[in-house]
């Protein structure tokens, strides 16, 4: 038994994911509680270069060509192996398209257990965002060893940063016999606008009741010189390429006007879009936690929101 | 094609969620539940598999508030069998649920094992991950297409950034579905009252709650804010002038 905090780190192509950084921020705290040490666990093929920045105390690092790429078979029996070596007091793995994969089939395998959707930490609880952002829930890290998978919002990616650490290469167990293989990646339509150079996005969600009624929001969003973006119930539906998602599985952006029509603000999307310099949010629920992070809330329905500012706007376009 | 769906019921994030007196969980009372929309693209999928493949497709669901009309909706999809888990299912977790499922998954020998990625009330983990491992399957999950091919799936994962990846995947296995390859189809509501007359609703109890793996949670609140954004109110017309003075304000137009 030891009470260190293993961190599962995630990269991509050659990237290291923001989430890497939140976790091993999240980490650095829980093991200044306890005086235990942050290992950065990374599975990769001639991956050591990510590394250089991990605010880690050392790096455990399982070098081999099939890890070249994730697979959740083989991710699942080197970290396994991993935690079985170093019995540590807490796992901590993105609540992510990868950690996801894993957390949940390694409490079943190794019979530990997992808590989801943690933001961060309180002393030595872990505080985790449920419902959509709309609710938190605080408990004690179960002992002796926890999985954890992480969302962002809660740390700095600065602190999750530092000097190059300590790598020590381990050897990963046999990988024969993976049930899940890698093809190909399929890389984004990059034939449509690129959200992400955008100035002003007009964003819409769930609100919108048809699609048809993409006209209306298109209107508002030439009228302001932008570009029409979306939350993932509308890409889901079809309304809209995967190319104006924002969100988790999407892009980030950063313009600097945020305008989000009927949008909730579920942490998928928002950890997207904090990036932006002004968010003004419209929306039906005055509890909507889009109004947490928006600098100016509207409370009223989308549809006359829509209409009235595409009025002013182009009022003030035939005066000038 | 042999496929499995479990689903669940989730508080709807549309009406006012509160925290019960003990200050622990999520008080019931007035709680609306919906299907987990990840669930919906789950019965999709499995539905689409089905037209294109031939088979069965049992969907398994805990007991819950609406969670019949959720189970006869995805009969008037086309799903032909129902399962109804019940016993004190008001508690149940991941863990629990995925426990509760094993032994009927079990008698089935499914090809495939299909249910949402995940549900925004998941506390201990995804009950996709959970199945596969006790089941000895491959799991995938942020799955956004399947197709089934000589024993293997062939499905598409989703990444950051737009980045979608193929892979292949042996069977029998668990995928975690993110979208179905089609969105959800729309059935009226005369289908589903048929589907009430014709389908049936086999109830499975659950025995002793099980409780390993699970976590415990000593303080529900709704999240401390830093700062709120400001509120505008009034007239949309005046609203709408206050805006634009903003966005001029901070040079966007």
């Amino acid at each position: 038994m030891s009470e260190n905090i293993l961190v599962i780190t995630e990269h991509l192509q050659g990237h290291v994911l923001d989430i890497t950084y939140i976790m091993l921020a999240g980490a650095r705290q829980l093991a200044e509680q306890t005086g235990s040490k942050v290992i950065a666990v990374l599975l990769g093929y001639k991956a050591q270069s990510l590394t250089k920045n991990f605010n880690a105390d050392k790096i455990h690092s399982y070098d081999r060509p099939s890890l070249e790429n994730f697979s959740p078979d083989a991710y699942l029996r080197v970290i396994e192996a991993e935690i079985n070596e170093e019995q540590p007091r807490a796992v901590i793995f993105g609540h992510t398209t990868i950690g996801m994969d894993v957390a949940s089939g390694l409490s079943a395998r190794l019979n530990l257990p997992l808590v989801s959707q943690v933001q961060h930490f309180n002393g030595s609880n872990f505080v985790s965002q449920i419902c959509g952002g709309k609710i938190m829930a605080e408990g004690a890290l179960p002992a002796p060893t926890a999985l954890v998978t992480m969302v962002p919002g809660g740390y700095k990616l600065e602190d999750g940063q530092g000097p190059t650490p300590f790598v020590l290469e381990k050897q990963a167990p046999s990988l024969e016999g993976m049930r899940v293989r890698l093809s190909h990646y399929i890389e984004p339509d990059v034939s449509d606008v690129d959200i992400t150079k955008e100035s002003v996005l007009v964003a819409v969600g769930r609100g919108l009741q048809s699609e048809g009624d993409l006209e209306l929001v298109e209107r508002l969003a030439s009228g302001l010189n932008g570009e029409v973006s979306a939350s993932r119930p509308l890409v889901d539906k079809g309304w809209l390429p995967t190319s104006r998602l924002v969100g988790k599985s999407g892009v980030a952006v950063k313009p600097k006007l945020y305008l989000a029509l009927g949008i909730s603000g579920a942490p998928e999307h928002v950890e997207a879009l904090t990036g932006s310099d002004l968010i003004i949010a419209i929306n039906t629920d005055p509890d909507a936690p889009i109004f947490n992070i928006a600098q100016y809330g509207v409370v009223m329905d989308m549809y006359e929101m829509i209409e009235a500012l595409s009025n002013t706007l182009e009022g003030q376009a035939h005066v000038a | 094609m042999n496929i499995i769906v479990p689903i669940k019921m989730v508080p709807d994030l549309v009406e006012e969620l509160s925290i019960d007196p003990g200050g622990a969980a999520l008080d019931t009372a007035w709680m609306r539940l919906i299907l987990n929309e990840f669930d919906d693209h789950a019965i999709e999928q499995a539905i689409l598999l089905k037209e294109r493949l031939g088979g069965q497709v049992t969907v398994i669901a805990p007991d819950a508030p609406d969670v019949d009309d959720a189970l006869f909706t995805a009969a008037a999809k086309g799903a032909d069998r129902l399962v109804k888990l019940t016993g004190e299912t008001e508690s149940l977790n991941s863990h629990a649920i995925a426990h509760a499922i094993v032994p009927i998954i079990k008698t089935e020998i499914p090809d495939l094992i299909l249910t949402g990625v995940q549900a925004h009330d998941d506390l201990d983990g995804q009950v996709g991950p959970l199945l596969a491992e006790s089941l000895s399957m491959p799991y995938v999950g942020y799955v956004s297409g399947v197709k089934i091919e000589n024993k293997m799936a062939t499905v598409i994962k989703e990444y950051p950034g737009g980045l979608l990846a193929e892979f292949m995947v042996e069977l029998p296995a668990v995928l975690g579905i993110q979208a179905s390859d089609e969105p959800p189809r729309y059935v009226a509501f005369t289908k589903v009252r048929q589907a009430m007359q014709t389908a049936s609703i086999e109830e499975l109890d659950i025995g002793e709650l099980y409780l390993s793996g699970g976590v415990t949670v000593s303080r529900m609140f709704q999240p401390i804010v830093g700062e709120r954004a400001e509120m505008i109110e009034g007239q949309a017309e005046e609203i709408a002038i206050r805006l634009v003075e903003i966005m001029q304000e901070h040079g966007v137009l």
